[in-house]
């Protein structure tokens, strides 16, 4: 085998249609490590490369909870617990008017959890990435579409996995160094 | 070198969202090509430059606020809110419409919010900005804004949150910071295009830090989705909690011509009303100097007119319940601030909101207007004045005479007043002319999108021929 340690074997293609066909043949395969790079989301193709299932919206839920649970304890602590006053003998608790500032917050915090969320779950930032070697890939991010068969797959080797990918009439198949 | 897919030719009868012939390819270079390789044209240097120096009135009104006091605004009692909230209010609505773009019209699968959904966002948030500045300065000592929060102290006291007043803090707040993270979410893919389009060194460098490495991954687009998804629901309760809160202010007091349940309904549609004419007050040159016509096509414009007219009747319809529940609560303060609203000392301001609010854009129930894009830009231009003056109707011409005539008063603007509003519109394009500069005004991955399913939809249109 290769004395270089590569990170896999990339293929391109010139449409989607092309690319997702390719993934779900990479899949029948037995292909379990692998990734497709679009400029733009492909309907389907997470689900070609064995990816269906996202926790973001779990995380969303809880940022949620968080916020609610958090902005009403908040003001709860304030009119009640450090600064109670008051006013026309009405009851400090006086939950109706909490009601705003509890679903800002509940806005605010699920927000915030989406958003940093989805960064941490995609690992980024992260600036470097052994795809980035390859020179073609500029082109992902245009009007190329890649799929990428990870040398840390089991069924991984280096000639037969390149005949197959070449098998897929894509327009090129590049080594990615890592 | 052509993509396979290609958007279908468009009818003669109705425009289409996007030009013919664009492919993937060709849109991420016209697109990038803007801030990448095309000279910056000279309108650009004129714009900004007049702009700025507008941002340097408002650093001067500031400063000269900071030193002197906030007795160089013309409020007194009993107007002791003037411009300050007027400005804030309308800023504010303003910023509305680029999440009603980015967010709503996303859930209801609008495909043609694609191409101006970017600088839409990009207008809420320097409109969000300018608007916080306004209640900032206009706090007696600006320099104690942070009291505004709930916070442990050595003064032992807490803000109030039965205020409403406390709500607006954090619905703004709340607004801005949510603004920006869907904008940004929205950015990161076209940060990476720009990242790979990009020549030299130090735009590559900057692109690739604001990309944070991103490269496309499926599973990444799949989450990504899906947050994108979550967000524009998010931001949809949100965009219309905000202006209910702002109506709040007023309408949780008892001045008559504030005190009023229409308030919030009447203030959010006011507000997608302003914003949708400040977008076109932005698209129309816009396309024109980048020569975008394609991608901001007729079509979009004449939805947007058309959105407009229809938020436009429900403001009118606004204006019209305000009226007749003045009448028919039998409320003698509520008439009078009626009658002194129509035919006081500031009747001019009610009719000239009419005429600019309620009579010019009827104009857009004529089909024939929706293509004469200088009329339509001229009706933006007019609804804008009109959403102003509606907020100093509501703000100053309520308060100059409530229940006690004793207690009674004439309010005007001063220089610092103008000075402010002048340079707050300047900060608004400044930042708007950085933002076309620098970054990619049309989302250039959705774009992309919509070239894709607009091709998919075509072929099958032709197949089942």
């Amino acid at each position: 085998m290769a004395t270089i340690p590569i990170y896999g074997l990339m293929a391109e293609f010139r449409s989607p249609e092309t690319l997702l066909h390719a993934a779900e043949r990479a899949s029948q395969e037995g292909f379990k490590r692998m990734d497709a790079y679009t400029p733009f989301p492909v309907e389907g193709l997470a689900e070609a490369i064995g990816f269906s299932r996202t926790r973001v919206p779990l995380i969303v839920l809880i940022g949620g909870i968080i916020g609610c649970v958090g902005g009403y304890f908040l003001q709860y602590w304030v009119a009640v617990l450090d600064y109670p006053l008051n006013v026309g003998g009405r009851p400090l608790n006086s939950w109706p008017a909490f009601v705003p500032v509890t679903f800002e917050l509940t806005i605010l915090s699920a927000a915030l959890a989406a958003f940093f969320g989805v960064l941490a779950l995609n690992g980024l930032p992260m600036p470097y990435h052994p795809v980035f070697n390859v020179e073609q890939f500029e082109l992902a991010s245009r009007n190329h579409f890649f799929l990428c068969i990870e040398a840390v797959d089991p069924k991984f080797d280096a000639d037969a996995t390149r005949k197959f990918l070449e098998s897929l009439s894509p327009e090129g198949v590049y080594q990615v160094d890592s | 070198m052509a993509d396979p897919v290609q958007p279908p030719s468009p009818s003669p009868t109705s425009p289409q969202i996007i030009g013919p012939g664009h492919t993937f390819a060709t849109l991420t270079d016209k697109i990038s090509a803007i801030v990448l390789t095309q000279r910056t044209p000279l309108f650009w240097y004129i714009g900004f430059g007049l702009s700025f120096l507008l941002v340097l009135v408002l650093f001067y009104c500031i400063a000269a606020l900071l030193t002197v006091g906030i007795g160089l605004f013309g409020v007194m009692v009993p107007v002791a809110w003037g411009f300050a909230i007027v400005n804030f209010v309308w800023w504010i609505g303003i910023g509305h419409a680029g999440t009603l773009i980015s967010a709503i019209l996303l859930l209801l699968r609008q495909k043609w919010r694609q191409s101006i959904n970017r600088f839409a966002e990009a207008m809420t948030l320097f409109a969000v900005a300018c608007a916080g500045l306004f209640p900032l300065i206009h706090l007696g000592r600006p320099w104690f804004f942070y009291w505004l929060l709930p916070y442990p102290n050595t003064m032992g006291i807490q803000p109030q949150f039965r205020s409403p007043l406390v709500w607006d803090v954090f619905a703004v707040s709340t607004y801005l910071t949510v603004s920006l993270l869907f904008w940004f979410l929205g950015l990161i893919p076209d940060l990476a295009t720009l990242r790979d389009r990009a020549q030299r060194r130090v735009p590559r460098f900057i692109y690739g830090m604001l990309a944070m490495g991103w490269r496309g991954s499926a599973v990444h687009w799949h989450r990504y989705e899906m947050a994108y998804l979550l967000l524009a629901g998010l931001a949809t309760p949100l965009v219309v909690s905000v202006h209910t809160v702002v109506s709040f202010d007023f309408a949780v007091a008892l001045v008559p011509g504030w005190h009023s349940t229409i308030f919030p309904p009447y203030f959010v549609a006011g507000a997608i009303y302003s914003g949708f004419a400040m977008v076109l007050t932005i698209a129309i040159p816009l396309r024109r100097l980048y020569h975008l016509e394609d991608l901001i096509t007729d079509r979009h414009l004449r939805n947007m007119g058309v959105v407009m007219l229809a938020t436009g009747m429900v403001v009118a319809y606004g204006y019209l319940m305000e009226t007749f529940t003045a009448w028919y609560s039998g409320d003698v303060y509520e008439q009078y601030m009626m009658m002194n609203r129509m035919f006081g000392p500031y009747g001019y301001m009610y009719w000239l909101l009419i005429l600019f609010n309620i009579l010019i854009p009827q104009l857009l129930w004529v089909r024939r207007v929706h293509s004469n894009v200088l009329l339509l830009f001229l009706i933006a231009i007019s609804v804008n004045i009109g959403m102003w003056l509606e907020r100093y109707v509501i703000v100053v011409v309520s308060l100059h005479r409530d229940y006690m005539p004793s207690a009674w008063g004439m309010y005007s603007g001063t220089i610092v007043d103008y000075g402010v509003l002048a340079g707050s519109i300047g900060l608004f394009v400044c930042l708007l002319f950085l933002f076309i500069r620098f970054l990619p005004m049309i989302s250039i991955f959705e774009m992309r999108e919509l070239v894709h399913d607009l091709g998919e939809q075509g072929q099958t249109a032709r197949s089942t021929e």
